[in-house]
């Protein structure tokens, strides 16, 4: 103990003493404030930047989200444009059979009626011509039963004969 | 002569004091190899606080 | 001439390293003393005295000495100004006046006073005396000791490392000014001064308070670590290991956290709560020689004690080269000796790096005791 106090200098404990406040002072004016604060200041770029990028990613993925929603939307919408596409498609030939059948419906109706008409003529041109042979025969058979029975059968018979129906 | 054999007693249980201190922070260390580092600063810590003890007695002794 | 740079710097280092063991031995060679043998150290007990002179500050700064072949011990430095508070005022001379004695014998008058160094202390002699005379146990009955307020070797260092700091930690600074990244030595730096925030300041303060105190952490951990290590070049520096220099740093820290200390920490000190009140006095005693007595009493006794500790070790094991050269020849002392000192050198670059590492931790500790929100610990 007695050395130590003799080896103490009281004259280098103040010199020091101010050698060192000086030195205190001066480092934290010139070289630890500057540099703490630029240090913070990176530290927190950093921070700011690695933020940013987590953003920046997130963004990223719901735009990708956004676009594979919009891809099945279109998908959808295509297949229904397509779907209503078949659909008017379908319509328009069925609409064009049926007018088609109705038509050929109607044609065959006409001819149908126009074969019945023709028909329904010939037939009374047949009627016309059967009466007037009946109405003939009937004339000469009416002219000939005046004279002879027999005769009137044979005139009959001659005259059937001579007329074929049709 | 005296101050020579009060040294060596300081120096026994200063040492008695730092293997302890040493040891048991080994068995920390190989008991949980994860908090190493907090291990090493308690240990230092604690060394340095007894070396400063020794020190203080031995120099008083000078 | 970038490669040109970095070759220049490689050989400085080198030439450093090289100068460091070839310096540190040949300085440990010689003695100051004039005596018959030419000054030179030979047995047991001038290497104890060179070894204990050497602890203590000196006022040149001598880098090595050796004796010419007339005889004659010539001292290779430079000699440093003294500045004394006398009993007639500040007196200043050169140290050279004295002619490297150390014991007395050289007696300088300025302003018609004496003066005399003896142990590297500078004595007034009483008025009338014309030489120091000494009691049994070598005290100087005639003259007293006086204020040394000189540019001591220590001083020499302190100025030195702070200008080297101020300028490697402003250049730092300035270069983030420019860039993101330090480059060169900085680079270096930068690392370092995150370690100390990061790893000593920030843990033992707290997030809160850290920032207030990590200037201060700062400056005295690189002060101290640059001064160990200085401490080991043969320059021969033992500015830490002065209790004077020590004694002043452990003051910085008893001061700034007696005076950021809160009412928490002054409450728990003086009238601890939960306690009953008879033992509260002697708690606070025990409290308050702690914070102010013990604290700063283990802090400068521990970087003192470790570094005279490891002066003295790797001068005594250097000293190994002449005490046992008679045992073991001069090969052998001499390897032994370059062997154990090349390790325990070693030891004592980790003990320098270590000692600041533990001041500064133990001063961020008992600053993070004093501003601590105790209301959360407990």
């Amino acid at each position: 103990m007695e050395t130590l106090l003799n080896d103490f200098s009281p004259g280098l404990f103040v010199v020091s003493l101010i050698l060192l406040l000086a030195l205190i002072a001066l480092m934290v004016k010139f070289a630890w404030k500057p540099i703490l604060n630029s240090l913070e200041e990176r530290e927190s770029g950093i921070e700011n930047a690695l933020a940013a990028a987590e953003n920046a990613r997130k963004e990223m993925q719901n735009l990708q989200a956004d676009n594979a929603k919009l891809l099945k939307e279109a998908r959808v919408e295509r297949d229904a444009m397509m779907k209503e596409a078949r659909d008017i498609t379908d319509n328009m030939i069925a609409v064009a059979k049926e007018d088609a059948k109705e038509v050929t419906t109607k044609l065959i109706e006409n001819a149908q009626a126009s074969i019945q008409q023709e028909k329904q003529a010939a037939i009374a041109e047949l009627k016309k011509n059967v009466a007037e042979l009946s109405i003939g025969i009937a004339e000469s058979v009416i002219k000939k039963e005046l004279s002879n029975k027999t005769e009137q059968l044979e005139l009959v018979q001659g005259i059937l004969k001579d007329v074929t129906l049709n | 002569m005296y101050n020579l054999i009060g040294a060596g007693l300081i120096v026994i249980g200063a040492g008695i004091g730092l293997g302890q201190i040493g040891g048991k922070a080994m068995e920390g260390i190989a008991r949980q190899p994860e908090a190493t580092g907090k291990i090493q600063t308690a240990m230092i810590i604690i060394a340095a606080l007894l070396e400063g003890l020794a020190f203080g007695a031995l120099f008083l002794g000078k | 001439m970038k490669i040109a740079q970095k070759t220049i710097k490689f050989l400085l280092i080198a030439s450093i390293t090289f100068f460091t063991s070839v310096g540190f031995a040949s300085g440990s060679d010689k003695k100051h003393d004039n005596q018959n043998d030419g000054g030179r150290i030979n047995t047991k007990e001038e290497v104890e005295t060179y070894i204990l002179h050497h602890i203590k500050d000196s006022h040149d700064f001598s880098l090595f000495s050796y004796t010419s072949d007339e005889g004659e011990r010539k001292h290779i430095g430079f000699p440093l100004p003294i500045i004394i508070w006398s009993s007639e005022g500040l007196v200043s001379f050169m140290s050279s006046e004295f002619h490297h004695n150390d014991d007395g014998q050289v007696i300088v008058e300025k302003n018609g006073l004496k003066f005399a160094k003896i142990h590297s202390k500078i004595y007034e002699i009483d008025k009338g005396a014309t030489s120091v005379s000494f009691d049994e146990t070598h005290h100087a009955t005639n003259a007293h000791k006086l204020l040394d307020f000189s540019i001591t070797k220590s001083v020499v260092g302190i100025l030195l490392i702070g200008f080297l700091l101020l300028f490697w930690f402003s250049r730092l600074a300035k270069q983030y000014k420019t860039k993101q990244v330090p480059t060169g030595f900085a680079r270096v730096l930068e690392p370092l001064v995150l370690y100390v925030r990061d790893e000593i300041a920030r843990p033992n303060i707290g997030e809160k308070h850290y920032r207030r105190f990590t200037g201060y952490l700062l400056t005295v951990f690189f002060f101290i670590w640059i001064l160990n290590l200085a401490g080991l070049t043969p320059l021969g520096f033992n500015v830490t290991g002065q209790l004077a220099v020590t004694g002043c740093l452990a003051i910085f820290t008893l001061v700034i956290y007696t005076v950021s200390g809160n009412k928490e920490y002054w409450m728990h000190m003086i009238w601890m709560p939960g306690v009953p009140m008879l033992i509260r006095p002697v708690l606070a005693i025990i409290e308050l020689a702690g914070a102010l007595i013990i604290k700063p009493f283990s802090l400068l006794v521990r970087l003192f004690a470790n570094i005279s500790a490891g002066h003295i070790v790797v001068m005594s094991l250097i000293a190994i080269m002449f005490t046992l050269k008679e045992s073991l020849g001069v090969v052998g002392a001499t390897g032994l000796s370059l062997v154990l000192s090349f390790f325990i050198t070693l030891i004592e670059v980790l003990v320098a790096f270590l000692q600041a590492y533990i001041f500064t931790m133990l001063s961020a500790l008992f600053i993070g005791m004093a501003v601590a929100d105790h209301s959360e610990a407990h």
